[in-house]
């Protein structure tokens, strides 16, 4: 393979993420759940030059169609993001990430105080706004660094 | 009014506001005159952090509606002691009355307990979250002082951490009062709060100093700056003392200007302010009996 070919090799079926802010692809990944333990084939590409974003990383999940909600909560962390959709090589599906009304489940609330952060037999819930995230149990709002709050599973 | 649970003042409308101080007012006429008003009724009392005002008060209220509480006690005596939930105790609870109160460290407790009960919940004081209840008195103190029309009110103290400042700002945008908020500047309001007032449209400002506004208030709210809030002693003397009031202060307000607090006070407010028409809080403290029978009275279906 010379140096001008693919880095990372064409997947038959699953999904491809590219276009997401360099740096940011393990993000991505916990948020999709997926890690040693989930089973899925992944490839990662990260530090990509990008025209559109200087850097960017690509990330590559094999054998699995990610749903609408589950690419939606990408958009906190790769709002430029492009979702491929791949069956057997060829690309069926491309589409861009959407800002969700609400993410649930997938991040912690940094205010220690919140119901949220005790033994309770409940979800995270959080309203996402033009600039942020907020909390809607205990109304934090979180506008930096919000993948610091990704529920590793 | 149409809410199954009292969560926030956020929650309120103008209309439910106007409601329930309509209702207290009619029960403030003639406290011991409804005692077959909700006669058997049982109020389950949670309270997992120390209260005296609003469990006092919640407790005379259903009592002269004609019913009674049920109390959990304090968390030492029961079982959450052995690691219980709230959801799971709120469920349980719930069996015992028809409606709850509940007071919690945690904030988002009462919004989250909400979502496992049926029988109404009020939300007692979550946390540095929201005081609904005690909004809803200091609302109806306001207006039988001050009026709500072309009103313009100083919160001063602790607006960092004080819920009812929370609450009470965010209810004060159904009446469009002018808001000036007075603190020193690690006590500002916090980011979530300065949001809402903004996207209601608040016409809110923060100051440092009392002096800069105090002749143009209606109405002056004071809280306490407590102690462990700051890193040490002398520190928090030194903020502390410069939002204190006395008598002399107040020589610059107007002389119908309504001084409230939500007590207990420390120092904040100096005693020689008791004797005069300024002082409210020992009156807004006892509204709270005939507000709560209002709140009480609607979400026990006193008005179907």
């Amino acid at each position: 393979m010379s140096d001008h070919e693919l880095r990372v090799s064409k997947i038959r079926d699953g999904t491809v993420i590219d276009h997401i802010a360099g740096g940011q692809a393990l993000n991505v990944l916990a948020i999709l759940g997926v890690d040693a333990a989930s089973g899925d084939t992944v490839s990662v590409a990260m530090d990509v030059p990008s025209d559109r974003l200087g850097t960017k990383d690509i990330v590559k999940v094999e054998g699995r169609e990610l749903s609408q909600d589950e690419v939606d909560v990408l958009s906190l962390i790769a709002p430029a993001a492009t979702i491929n959709i791949v069956r057997d090589f060829d690309v069926v599906e491309k589409h861009r990430v959407e800002s969700p009304e609400e993410v649930v489940g997938v991040l912690s609330c940094p205010n220690r105080h919140c119901i949220t952060t005790g033994d309770e037999p409940v979800d995270t819930r959080f309203d996402v706004l033009g600039d942020g995230i907020r909390c809607q149990y205990c109304e934090t709002i979180v506008r930096e660094e919000i993948a610091d709050h990704i529920v590793v599973g | 009014m149409n809410h199954d649970h009292i969560i926030s003042a956020k929650q309120l409308s103008r209309a439910d506001i106007e409601a329930v101080l309509d209702r207290a007012a009619e029960f403030a006429a003639d406290p011991s005159a409804w005692g077959d008003r909700h006669e058997n009724a049982l109020l389950g009392l949670l309270f997992f952090e120390p209260s005296t005002r609003t469990k006092m008060s919640f407790t005379a209220a259903i009592k002269r509606l004609g019913g009674d509480v049920v109390d959990m006690g304090t968390v030492e005596s029961s079982s959450v002691k052995k690691g219980e939930s709230l959801a799971d105790t709120v469920r349980v609870v719930e069996g015992y009355a028809d409606a709850l109160v509940l007071r919690h460290p945690s904030e988002g407790s009462a919004k989250m307990a909400s979502e496992f009960v049926d029988a109404p919940l009020i939300n007692g004081g979550d946390g540095a979250g929201q005081h609904p209840t005690q909004t809803l008195l200091d609302l109806y103190t306001i207006r039988e002082n001050a009026g709500f029309e072309d009103l313009t009110i100083g919160i001063m103290g602790d607006l960092k951490y004080g819920r009812t400042v929370h609450s009470l700002a965010h209810a004060l945008t159904n009446v469009d009062a002018r808001q000036h908020f007075v603190s020193p500047e690690s006590l500002r309001l916090p980011r979530s709060v300065r949001y809402d007032l903004h996207e209601e449209g608040a016409s809110i400002r923060e100051h440092t100093e009392l002096d800069t506004v105090l002749s143009e208030l209606d109405v002056l709210y004071v809280t306490r700056i407590q102690r462990e809030r700051f890193p040490d002693e002398s520190e928090y003397r030194a903020v502390a003392g410069e939002y204190q009031i006395d008598t002399e202060t107040l020589e610059a307000a107007k002389d119908d200007l309504t001084v409230m607090h939500p007590l207990p006070r420390v120092d904040e407010i100096a005693h020689d302010i008791d004797g005069t028409d300024h002082a409210r809080y020992f009156q807004q403290a006892h509204n709270g009996v005939p507000v709560r029978m209002a709140l009480l009275d609607i979400l026990l279906g006193g008005d179907r």
